[in-house]
């Protein structure tokens, strides 16, 4: 195997799409390296992001929102006061990701292109319309519900590698949250994960985004569940059915973890959960 | 060996080796450089003995490449003491019998450390997040946690000095 740590996010492409053998994009590692460790890849090639100084920066986009560095770690993304008062799901999601010690180097952008169904960060991007910027031959910007395809599959081409996760300006009256479901408090993989994220006009909701994790093959963005508390103060009727189109969204699986009976269940109830936090943050009462 | 060259700082001290790219810097640390401080339990990110930081950020150093460690500065437990005299998490991990086998001990000082730097002061449960990443099969974990709680005042202490 040979390591590269190119400075640029060009550079980067360069050495992915030329490579013959098997590349990867190293970010944190803390997925490709248990991967390599487990002997379930054979890398020819790794090419470490983190020394792409473009990478490593949380930035205000010109348009009030922000940019996200693929390279940065959850512990970078924890410490950024705006951030977390503009996306306070989307930060507390990102920092559910292992300990300390994994928080040190996991990043957002591995989790997502892990493409595992449970990876906690995903359902808050999607529920905040997160979107992705792409680098390859082209550059192009697709919404972050588009990259994961199946378990451990994504729509990235060869020689693509995504360089940042855009997130919109938070809107006034608008707030977001994510729950997840696990037997113990710390340290483990989720059951189901659930994110909403909402905005107000004179304490109605206007606008809602509502996903879920860990209950189908990739991470879902529900309408049906965002419809039913559009146009609503998310009252006990709009919470039913917000969790009756999220239990009726599910397509799990049955593991150790959880039964299919258990996860539609709680997909219900932790949405409900989740949309209260929003509702509370984006000023509602 | 083909390899890759690496010059970094471990506890303050210029250091070279030249590792195969896929080797990780907890090998590097254990096999090359004789630093066998950082233990290996699972290899797989889940038990923090192999726990160190890398640019003042705590990591599980079996889930980074030795060829990472370029230009950056690591810290592992050889160089928590200040020569003879023990850092105050050392001595209160013996004075309250934080430990038996040891194996996770190396792995806990570091992280119970990374926490008192940003947190002089913690909760019992600010203590026991901070250490979720690190395994224990011996204590049962009540006496790390007094431990770390008698080191934190002890610190406060010496600050005020
Ligand atoms: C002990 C432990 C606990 C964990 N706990 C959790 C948890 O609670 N919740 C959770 O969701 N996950 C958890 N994980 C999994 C993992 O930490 C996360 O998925 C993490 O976010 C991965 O990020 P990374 O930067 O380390 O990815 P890496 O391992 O560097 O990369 C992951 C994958 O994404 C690809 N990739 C990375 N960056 C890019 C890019 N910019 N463009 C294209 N492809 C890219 C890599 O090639 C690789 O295939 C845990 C892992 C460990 C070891
Ligand atoms: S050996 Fe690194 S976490 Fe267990
Ligand atoms: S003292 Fe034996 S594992 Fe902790």
């Amino acid at each position: 195997m040979r390591y590269e740590s190119p400075t640029t996010a060009k550079a980067a492409v360069d050495l992915l799409s030329k490579e013959k053998g098997k590349a990867y994009v190293l970010a944190g590692g803390t997925d490709l390296l248990v991967r390599l460790r487990m002997d379930m890849i054979e890398p020819d090639l790794m090419v470490d992001i983190k020394n792409i100084p473009a990478m490593n920066e949380i930035k205000k986009t010109p348009s009030g929102g922000f940019k996200i560095g693929a390279a940065v770690s959850g512990a970078k993304l924890g410490a950024n006061k705006a951030l977390k008062k503009a996306w306070p799901g989307v930060v507390e999601a990102t920092n559910l990701i292992g300990s300390d010690q994994i928080q040190g180097r996991c990043t957002m952008v591995g989790n997502l292109c892990n493409a595992s169904p449970a990876a906690d960060s995903v359902p808050a991007m999607i529920a905040a319309g997160a979107k992705a910027n792409i680098v390859g031959k082209k550059r192009r910007t697709v919404p972050v519900e588009d990259i994961v395809t199946g378990p451990g599959k994504t729509s990235l081409a060869k020689g693509e590698l995504i360089e940042a996760i855009t997130l919109p300006k938070k809107a006034p009256k608008s707030g977001d949250a994510y729950l997840r479901f696990i037997p113990r408090t710390e340290m483990d993989i989720a059951v189901v994960g659930a994110a909403v994220s909402l905005t107000l006009k004179k304490g109605v909701v206007e606008k809602a985004r509502v996903a879920l994790g860990a209950v189908a093959a990739t991470p879902l963005l529900v309408k049906e569940a965002a419809d039913a508390i559009i146009g609503t103060k998310l009252d006990d009727e709009a919470l039913e059915a917000l969790g009756a189109a999220c239990s009726a969204a599910c397509k799990p699986i049955d593991d150790k973890r959880g039964t299919v009976e258990y996860r539609v269940k709680v997909a219900g109830v932790l949405a409900q959960r989740a949309a209260k936090i929003a509702y509370e943050r984006a000023g509602g009462k | 060996m083909s390899g890759v060259h690496v010059t970094t700082t471990v506890n303050g001290d210029p250091v070279e080796f030249v590792c195969p790219a896929d080797e990780s810097l907890l090998d590097v640390l254990r096999d090359r450089l004789g630093l066998t401080g950082a233990k290996e339990g699972c290899g797989t990110g889940d038990c923090g003995a192999c726990s160190i930081t890398l640019d003042g950020q705590l990591v599980c150093s079996c889930l980074v490449l030795g060829a990472e460690a370029e230009g950056k500065k690591i810290t592992t437990v050889e160089g928590m003491a200040d020569g003879e005299n023990l850092h105050p998490l050392q001595r209160q991990f013996i004075d309250n019998a934080a430990l038996q086998c040891g194996i996770c001990t190396p792995g806990f000082l570091i992280a119970a450390k990374a926490l008192l730097d940003k947190n002089p002061d913690p909760s019992v449960e600010e203590i026991r997040y901070a250490l979720a990443g690190n395994l224990c099969r011996c204590t049962g974990y009540d006496k790390i946690v007094r431990a770390v709680q008698a080191a934190a005042k002890d610190l406060q202490k010496q600050n005020r000095k």
